[in-house]
């Protein structure tokens, strides 16, 4: 886009009453013999990114072609090689010093790979690959007719109860398109924080919003629910993007070019303004404040901050269990790294604007998040509303403007998501006739029936809490220091007391689990696969580790703390 | 005349879309109130682009027809598939899990 940008400006100034005119400089540039230059891409730099949506693009072809029986193996194959691959290019890049001291612009300035990219990258693709062990999970659900299935719909194109449905579970079908699906929402994904301009960033959201908004429609129990959350999820999502992109719009009427930098230079007022049009435009606050308010707005759907969370419990509930822990985990990661980026790179220049609000906004959504989950009575929704709090406390390490609050946020996005997907991996195991036992009066007892996954399911609810030598405690403990040294001192107390009310909610599960009576007709505890069991290790070998051992993984965080410009 | 009027326009545009989503109930008449937003932006982007003498704007209005064009995909087959199951694309019927 820079090419065709330089083309336009080399003869953009002359024109009639002031505008430039594009279509005579089309001839004049073609006239004085300029060329559109060949853009360059840095194929190295970019490689995490292109193999994940080449492996998904591969796992189209596969559903597209293979037998309905080779399907499920080759496409578990391609998105675990894929996605260790990109894991493998993503270690190769931070350890030849992509992270820190060779940074730079690619893709001609569309994407920023620096150390908060390759972290959140490599973030991504372990909660990704553990995803897809969940994703592939075939044990949970009894066998329909011989063959085994996973936990989305045989065939999501047919009628909830109808005579497709019927056929479709007895033909033993399923939808192996979801790891395609999840492959491109990990690329998508992995373009977000890297976003560098904000059409990539507009881009970047909807390609990873298009396949959860899918995904969330496929479960294979209860699809009425899960219909309802995609369509909630959709018509609010789209709704939300729309206001990124009209904030996009006005940035770029503002300031002339979506660059980040370019925007920032703006921002900041570094470069004397020769251009009448231009001169006019910056003069005009009030496109920088609503198209920054609008973008940030957009960001926070997708984190789901209050008060733009309301569509958080609801998805959180109907989708499929495997698709909400991927979808809480990778989500947050993805978006908090391009909010991050946005108000680090592009908007500092307007903190003491975006700060007061971000204040509000970490403080309603912290005691909004608390306060609501302690009256739910369905796990997933408990879980939903503690995502919300979690939000907002990592609102309070974006806050805190420093290089200590990227490298904090960092850290608690990676603790984070391990506990997240181990947590709703272990509510895909809670089953009853029905499938998933997700209403809390069902997990009474558990404690008795099953000790080792209702101390598992302690160890990931502690962690949520905060409590010491588990791996909340060391990013809560990450994120409120570098709150309250950059200056944020009442939104730690705050923060301290929404974490308190929190934990009330947390202890009451584990009190309900341990030291109740089990009812009669309780659920039981399926017995998973190598697959999903691996996926609850790892949560909890991570969580144990980043606990008790924080200090190796905090100065990698704090390595991979600088934004490139 | 000035550009700058259709940017006026546009956020004339934006307004009645957002105000479209919140009030209408059927699914498909939301859907279509956010892609009438998606196209004041894209009106927006154009009038900068012409006002700025730089084809960015231009060339992002083509990326947004494109998502615009995959978002009706992915949409319409969600509010398809929900009006095949309840006989109904109201917003307000979809309440199954209100507390």
């Amino acid at each position: 886009m820079t090419g065709i940008t330089d083309l336009a400006s080399a003869g953009g100034a002359s024109g009639a009453s002031g505008v430039p005119s594009l279509w005579t400089l089309a001839a004049g540039a073609a006239g004085a013999g300029d060329k559109l230059q060949a853009p360059s891409i840095e194929y190295g730099k970019l490689s995490p990114v292109l193999i994940v949506l080449g492996a998904a693009a591969l796992g189209v072809v596969i559903d597209a072609f293979a037998p309905r029986k080779a399907r499920y193996g080759a496409q578990l194959f391609v998105v675990l090689a894929g996605l260790a691959a990109a894991f493998a290019a993503v270690i190769g890049l931070a350890a030849s010093g992509v992270g820190s001291s060779k940074a730079q612009i690619a893709g001609m300035g569309a994407l920023a790979i620096d150390g908060p990219t390759l972290f959140l990258q490599g973030t991504l693709l372990l909660v990704g690959i553990v995803g897809a062990f969940t994703f592939a999970e075939r044990r949970l659900e009894p066998a329909a007719h011989g063959s085994r299935v996973d936990s989305f719909a045989a065939q999501p194109a047919s009628v909830p109860g109808g005579e497709g449905e019927r056929e479709a579970v007895k033909a033993g079908w399923t939808t192996t398109e979801v790891f395609p699906l999840l492959m491109f929402a990990v690329g998508g994904m992995m373009l977000f924080p890297a976003a560098n301009d904000l059409l990539t960033l507009f881009i970047a959201l909807e390609v990873f919003s298009l396949p959860l908004y899918l995904l969330c429609a496929l479960a294979r129990r209860r699809r009425l629910l899960s219909q309802e959350a995609a369509v909630k999820y959709f018509l609010l999502g789209a709704f939300s993007s729309a206001f990124l992109l009209f904030g996009t719009a006005l940035l770029y009427g503002y300031a002339g070019t979506v660059n980040y930098s370019g925007i920032a230079r703006v921002v900041s007022g570094a470069d004397a303004v020769s251009d009448p049009v231009l001169a006019d435009t910056t003069g005009n606050d009030a496109l920088l404040l609503i198209g920054g308010a609008l973008v940030v707005m957009g960001l926070l759907f997708k984190v789901g901050a209050v008060p733009f969370h309301m569509w958080t419990p609801d998805v959180y509930q109907g989708a499929p269990t495997p698709v909400t822990g991927f979808m809480a985990a990778a989500t947050k990661v993805a978006a908090f790294g391009a909010l991050l980026r946005l108000l680090y790179v592009v908007l500092p220049g307007l903190r003491w604007d975006w700060r007061p609000v971000m204040w509000g906004v970490a403080i309603l959504t912290m005691l909004g998040g608390a306060v609501v989950a302690i009256t739910q009575t369905d796990i997933k929704r408990l879980l939903a509303y503690s995502s919300i709090a979690h939000a907002g406390f990592l609102l309070a390490g974006v806050i805190a403007t420093s290089e200590d609050g990227i490298s904090s946020v960092l850290f608690y996005l990676g603790a984070y998501s391990f506990v997240t997907l181990g947590a709703f991996a272990v509510v895909t195991l809670v089953r009853d006739a029905g499938g998933e036992a997700t209403h809390l009066s069902k997990w009474a007892g558990l404690g008795r029936r099953s000790p080792l996954l209702a101390a598992v399911f302690a160890v990931f609810l502690l962690a949520f809490a905060g409590i010491p030598l588990t791996s909340g405690f060391a990013g809560k403990f990450a994120v409120f220091k570098a709150a309250a040294e950059g200056g944020a001192g009442a939104l730690v107390v705050v923060g301290v007391i929404a974490s308190a009310i929190a934990a009330f909610f947390y202890l009451r599960v584990i009190v309900l689990m341990f030291f109740s009576e089990p009812q009669a007709d309780g659920p039981s505890v399926a017995v998973p696969s190598v697959m999903t069991t691996s996926a609850i290790a790892l949560g909890v070998v991570v969580t144990v580790v980043l606990g008790v051992a924080p200090q190796y993984f905090l100065d990698l965080a704090g390595q991979a703390g600088v934004f490139v410009r | 005349m000035s550009p700058i009027n259709y940017v006026y326009l546009a956020a004339l545009l934006f307004t009645i879309g957002a105000a479209g989503v919140l009030i209408r109930r059927n699914a498909i008449v939301v859907f279509m109130c956010i892609e009438l937003m998606l196209n004041a932006a894209n009106l927006t982007l154009v009038a900068f682009s012409r006002m700025h003498g730089n084809l960015d704007g231009q060339i992002m209005a083509f990326f947004v027809m494109v998502v615009a064009a995959a978002e009706v995909v992915v949409g319409l087959a969600i509010i398809v598939m929900l009006y095949r199951a309840r006989h109904s694309a109201s917003v307000d019927d979809a309440s199954l899990m209100k507390l």
